[in-house]
Parts: structure tokens; C-alpha cells; sequence
């Protein structure tokens, strides 16, 4: 199947190229990371989590939402979403091989990682969210390759795969659940400690990840043949409009509870984050456009003429999925240290070397999505 | 290799009880100066080292380890002056190989000036002075009764003692995933975002020097306490700072606790910081 792959044109091959290149440049600066130590990012004693580990956070939420699309299908046999369902699954694996990417570069002695498993501990939330993630890894690829193998045989998948499928719908959940348990009980951080960490976890989830995928799908309707549908687009334009005002509603919710209560530790969070604190104000302007195009967005998605128009449609899920990445992939976990548990005021920039080795990892995901895409399209083509 | 270090750690721990050394739980600098000074003689004389070999000498000449069921520290904020603060500070990173960076950034501390208005900042009022706000207090690890750091960590690098209450850390397990930073409340907790050795003035060799990548932190002197020595800190501040077991009715810090209006930093959390302050 993987000769599959390697069938493609030469701006196939040039955009995989690009990639490559992007990885390169970020592994020059990992092993600059590995032998010079994290002292080369942006972080410090105070603001100890930052670019890395947020986009880590952002992407469990993009591999989560696969469960969109394999939810209405299998659960309710909503037939429309039968071609896209294989996006959403390699779409997952992709994130996945991210999340775990970020979290490896993260580490201060990557090479010692599998003392996670030598000496599980249970009590650790990070055990529990390193064992859902690897589970849903291989859910995916199971899932996946045994479906793309019926299909080059033009047989039905088999079925024993089903129970795998029906497991991978509550495991796609805990990924992202388990992952706003590694903040949400932590009694050091107000900023987190809040019960709607999860829901609004998986509501902004539900919206960023279909988002990305009706991009991708409408991308693969002009580079190619593959047409995921108008009818599975619109349905998952619906399911991006009800999270995203749920997760407008959660925010708002937030903002009340904070700022009504009027406890100084809750409400400086969040003011670091629209207006800045003490001059300190590196994610305000973020801040500002994620709002924007959050309210902007949903305003275009609630209106079914706005929403039904295609073009429209994919500025919207362009405003999503960036207003989201800059809420999770920034905001959230920059701003849950900030202040500090001792009220002081620390910025944190992430620096140069960083963000390369961030966007090395977001070509590694490409690379891979393109990869295992460009393998359905060849195959799908071959058996029309 | 880092297993038979845990092994040793949790056995340094065990032994001390096993021993049956009469519990010393008193450890005041200031109202027994001379007899804290005599130990640091006697330790210096005979012990500086933990030798794996058979003991030199006559085993008389070794200390008992000092044990305890919870150890627990009070800070007399009214007697630390500048130069007091100056002298624990030093004491401390001194003797535990505690690097010094002149970038802000990738500071490490195991115990550390802070005013009050950052210390206890959330119970600053409104009409506190200047001068109350400034004041000066020294911060450490707490070696909480319930310690969320412990909790959150994925590879128990980092654990309470449960003999003595002492929160550890085991430096060649620890992944450097800096959980344990977020979780803790109090600021306690340095990573290494570089290679610490080049950044220590004179490295002690009978103390470990810890690698890029790792956490780090206060270790209520563990090291000393199992060769019966008060923690460095204590020992240098002038009878600012009692040590001692707070189970033991009759340690000096249960005196003090008796006797003071003190204060922990964030109860309201439950941790249950064992460092108090008199103010
Ligand atoms: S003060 Fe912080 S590091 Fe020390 S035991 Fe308490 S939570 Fe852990
Ligand atoms: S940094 Fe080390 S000690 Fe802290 S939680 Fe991670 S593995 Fe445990
Ligand atoms: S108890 Fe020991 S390790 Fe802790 S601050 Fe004092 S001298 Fe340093």
C-alpha cells in the first residue's frame, strides 16, 4: 500500500520537499536545544510551559475531533460522511505523531521518557494522557489501515474491527479530557482550575479540528478528483457553528465567574490577557483577533446563506481555526503562569529556536497527513 | 543505577529509624549555639564524607543521624536582618553545588530573598507600609504534608518520604518535564535550562552536582541530617531559623509554634507547608 505514496506529481513531491526542509532547519535547532539545554527557548523558572507544550495542548484537540466525523458515521450511519471519514482518521494520526513530537522536545532529558512507563504512576495525570494518547494512536492506525485494506481488496472492512471503532468514539473524549486534567486540578494555577476547562477543551476541539478538515477536504476537491460531498461539508459546517458557540458560551461563562467574584488571583489572569499587566502585554493584540474572529466567525456560520456559500464558508474556517489556535496554542498556557503564584509579573516571549523547532514539528504533521492523503487519493482513483 | 539510588535514599531514611538513635528533635542555633557549633566541628572532623567503604577510624567517631517523624522548620522573621539572609543563602548554595547565572531566566534557587508583599501577597492590606511591605523573609521549599508536586509527577522522581515528611528528589530519574514546577504553589522548584557545573564557583565533591534537563530544590539538608548535622541554613542563621520534629511535644519547634502567632504560606490550599513564620 505504501507504494502508493510515492505515486504523485512533481508539485507533490515539491511541496513535500518544502517540508523536509522545515523539518531539517528544526533539527538543527533540537540538537542546538539538546546540547545547549532549554535555556535556548523562551521560558524560565516562573514561566516553565510555554510555545511547546500549548501547541501540544491546541493538537490533542485537532486529533480528538476526528471523532466528528466517525461518531455520525458508524453511530448513526449518516452515510454522507462515508469519504470523509478516512480524512478525519489520518487527520488524527497526524496530530497524534505531533502531540507526541512537542512533548518529546519538551522534555529536559528526552531519553529517559520511558521512565513514564518504568515506574507508571497513576497518580500523575501526565501518566494517564501519555497512555490515552498512545492508545489513540493505535486505535488509529488499526482503524485505519484495516479499512484501506478492504477497500484496495474492494471488500467490506471485516468485522472485528467494528468494537475498535465503536472504542476509539469515548477514547477520542478522554484524550482531550485527560488533557485538561493536567491543568484543571492544579490548585497552584487559578487560571486553570475551573470545571468548564474540559467541556470548553472539547467544544473548541469539535470546532478547530472539522474546521481544518473542510479546508482540507475543499483543498483535495481542486487539487484532485476526491469530492468528500457537499452534503458532509454542510454537516460539518453545522457541527463547527454549535461548538464554537458553545465555546463562546464557555468563555463568557469564564469571564463572568472571574470578574463577578471579584477574587484578585482569578481576575488578574485574565486581565494579563486583554489588557496586559504592569506593561506587560505580549498576548493582548492575539488575544484581540482570536476574539474577533471567533464572534466574526460564528456570526457568518449561524446565518444559513453565509454558511452555504462556499467561498464564505472557508474564510470562516479559516477565522476558527486561527482564532482557536491562538486561544489554546497560546493564550491558555502562557497565561496560567502569569502572574506567578508569588503575584509577580514575568514575560515570556518564545524565542527564534523555538518556534523553528514548532514549525519543523507542524511540517513533520503535514507531512505525514500529505502523505497517507496522497495514498487514499491513488488508491481511490485506481478503484474509481 | 538510578533504582539503587532510590533504594539508598529510601534506606538512608529507614536505617535512621531502624538505628534507634535517641530522636535528637531539638535543633535551635540560638538557644544552644555552642552545641551546634561543637557538631559542626565534630562532623567536620570526622564524617565529611558518606564513604560506601567500611567505616576508618572508630565507628564512635560517627554521628547518629538525626530523626524525626514530620520535620518542621520556623522562621523568625523578626531576626533576619540583611546579612543573616545573605549568610543562609550562602550556606545553603554553597554547600549543595547550587549554580549561580547571571541571566535571570535560567536562575536556580533552593532558598531565596523575598519581601513580604510577595511572599504572603495574598494577605497584603492596603495600609501596610512600605517598609512592612519590603521587609525581607527567606523562601524555601515547604516539604508540604500533602505536596502536590508529588503528585503530579509521571515518574515519581520526586516523592515524600513518608518516615519523616521529607519531600525528595531523585535526580537521575526525573525526565525534566517540569510538571512538578507548575504543580507546586509556592515557587520552590529550579530546572536546569543549562548545564549547571560551568555556573558553580567551587564545586563541593561530597555533594552531587546536578545536569542540564533535571529539577531541583531544597532537600531540608537530608544529606546532613543522616550524618546528624543541623541543615546548613539553620546552622548559619543565628537562631533566625528552628529546626525539628513537630510530633516531638518537646522540640523546640513545637515551642515556638506554642507560644507564636505564626503563619504558612497559602494554607487555605491544603497542602500543609511545614515551613512557619513568626512575623
Ligand atoms: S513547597 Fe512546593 S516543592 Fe516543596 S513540597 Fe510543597 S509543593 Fe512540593
Ligand atoms: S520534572 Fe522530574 S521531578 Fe518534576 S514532575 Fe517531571 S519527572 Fe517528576
Ligand atoms: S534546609 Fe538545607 S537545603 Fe533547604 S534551604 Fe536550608 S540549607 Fe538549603
Amino acid at each position: 500500500m505504501i507504494e502508493k505514496a510515492i505515486q504523485g506529481g512533481k508539485s507533490y513531491y515539491s511541496w513535500l520537499a518544502l517540508l523536509v526542509g522545515i523539518m531539517l532547519i528544526g533539527a538543527y535547532y533540537w540538537v542546538r536545544q539538546f546540547t545547549e539545554g532549554l535555556g535556548i527557548t523562551g521560558l524560565s523558572r516562573d514561566v516553565t510551559w510555554g510555545f511547546y507544550i500549548a501547541q501540544f495542548t491546541f493538537l490533542v484537540g485537532v486529533a480528538a475531533s476526528a471523532v466528528m466525523v466517525v461518531l455520525p458515521y458508524y453511530l448513526h450511519n449518516f452515510k454522507a460522511f462515508g469519504k470523509i471519514t478516512i480524512l478525519g482518521e489520518f487527520l488524527a494520526i497526524g496530530a497524534v505523531l505531533m502531540c507526541m513530537s512537542f512533548i518529546f522536545v519538551d522534555m529536559g532529558q528526552p531519553f529517559r521518557i520511558l521512565n513514564v512507563f518504568l515506574h507508571p504512576s497513576p497518580h500523575s495525570m501526565m501518566f494517564w494522557d501519555t497512555v490515552v494518547l498512545f492508545g489513540y494512536l493505535l486505535l488509529n492506525i488499526l482503524i485505519s489501515s484495516v479499512s484501506m485494506q478492504a477497500e484496495k481488496k474492494g471488500v467490506a472492512p471485516p468485522k472485528w474491527i467494528k468494537p475498535f471503532i465503536i472504542l476509539s468514539i469515548p477514547w477520542a473524549f478522554s484524550i482531550h479530557t485527560v488533557t485538561a486534567m493536567l491543568y484543571s486540578g492544579l490548585a497552584a494555577r487559578p487560571f486553570w482550575m475551573t470545571a468548564v476547562l474540559g467541556p470548553r477543551f472539547l467544544a473548541s476541539a469539535f470546532a478547530a479540528g472539522p474546521a481544518l478538515l473542510i479546508l482540507l477536504a475543499m483543498l483535495l476537491r481542486r487539487l484532485s478528483k476526491f469530492d468528500a460531498g457537499d452534503r458532509a461539508i454542510n454537516q460539518l459546517a453545522m457541527i463547527i457553528t454549535y461548538a464554537l458557540g458553545i465555546n463562546l458560551f464557555f468563555v463568557a461563562m469564564e469571564l463572568f465567574t472571574a470578574f463577578y467574584s471579584g477574587i484578585p488571583e482569578h481576575i488578574s489572569h485574565f486581565k494579563y490577557l486583554f489588557v496586559g499587566l504592569e506593561g506587560n502585554n505580549f498576548l493582548v493584540g492575539w488575544m484581540w483577533v482570536s476574539m474577533l474572529l471567533g464572534v466574526s466567525a460564528f456570526v457568518l456560520l449561524v446565518n444559513p446563506k453565509t454558511r452555504k456559500n462556499y467561498k464564505v464558508l472557508a474564510f470562516a474556517c479559516v477565522a476558527v481555526f486561527v482564532s482557536l489556535w491562538i486561544e489554546k496554542g497560546l493564550g491558555l498556557v502562557i497565561t496560567g503562569f502569569i502572574p506567578s503564584p508569588l503575584g509577580e509579573v514575568v514575560s515570556y516571549v518564545p524565542t527564534l529556536p523555538e518556534v523553528m523547532i514548532g514549525l519543523a514539528i507542524w511540517a513533520l504533521g503535514a507531512f505525514v497527513v500529505t502523505v497517507l492523503y496522497k495514498m487514499t487519493l491513488n488508491l481511490r482513483e485506481r478503484w474509481g | 543505577m538510578s533504582v539503587d539510588r532510590r533504594k539508598f535514599l529510601k534506606l538512608a531514611g529507614v536505617v535512621s529509624l531502624g538505628a534507634a538513635a535517641k530522636p535528637v528533635s531539638t535543633l535551635l542555633a540560638s538557644e544552644d549555639p555552642i552545641h551546634v557549633k561543637k557538631m559542626e566541628e565534630g562532623a567536620a572532623a570526622t564524617a565529611p564524607t558518606v564513604s560506601p567503604g567500611p567505616p576508618q577510624g572508630e565507628a564512635s567517631s560517627f554521628r547518629e543521624p538525626l530523626t524525626a517523624k514530620r520535620w518542621a522548620m520556623v522562621i523568625d522573621t523578626r531576626k533576619l536582618d540583611e546579612a543573616t539572609i545573605e549568610r543562609c543563602i550562602d550556606a545553603c548554595h554553597t554547600r549543595h553545588n547550587v549554580p549561580e547565572f547571571e541571566i535571570k531566566k535560567d536562575e536556580i534557587k533552593w532558598i531565596w530573598e523575598e519581601d513580604f508583599h510577595h511572599a504572603f501577597h495574598e494577605q497584603d492590606i492596603p495600609v501596610y507600609t512600605e517598609h512592612i511591605r519590603h521587609k525581607s523573609t527567606l523562601l524555601l521549599c515547604n516539604h508540604c504534608d500533602e505536596p502536590p508536586c508529588t503528585n503530579v509527577c509521571p515518574t515519581e522522581a520526586t516523592f515524600k518520604r513518608e518516615e519523616d515528611g521529607l519531600v525528595m528528589m531523585d535526580w537521575h530519574r526525573c525526565i525534566g518535564c517540569r510538571y512538578c514546577v507548575v504543580a507546586c504553589p509556592y515557587g520552590s522548584r529550579s530546572f536546569n535550562w543549562r548545564d549547571p557545573r560551568p555556573h558553580i564557583e567551587e564545586i563541593q565533591g561530597d555533594f552531587p552536582t546536578r545536569m542540564r534537563g533535571v529539577v531541583e530544590k531544597c532537600t531540608f539538608c537530608e544529606e546532613r541530617l543522616a550524618r546528624g548535622i543541623a541543615p546548613a541554613c539553620v546552622e548559619a542563621s543565628g537562631g533566625a531559623i528552628a529546626f525539628g520534629d513537630l510530633e516531638d511535644p518537646h522540640s523546640s519547634v513545637r515551642h515556638l509554634l506554642e507560644e507564636h502567632f505564626t503563619i504558612r504560606r497559602k494554607p487555605n490550599l491544603g497542602t500543609q507547608p511545614q515551613v512557619y513564620y513568626i512575623v
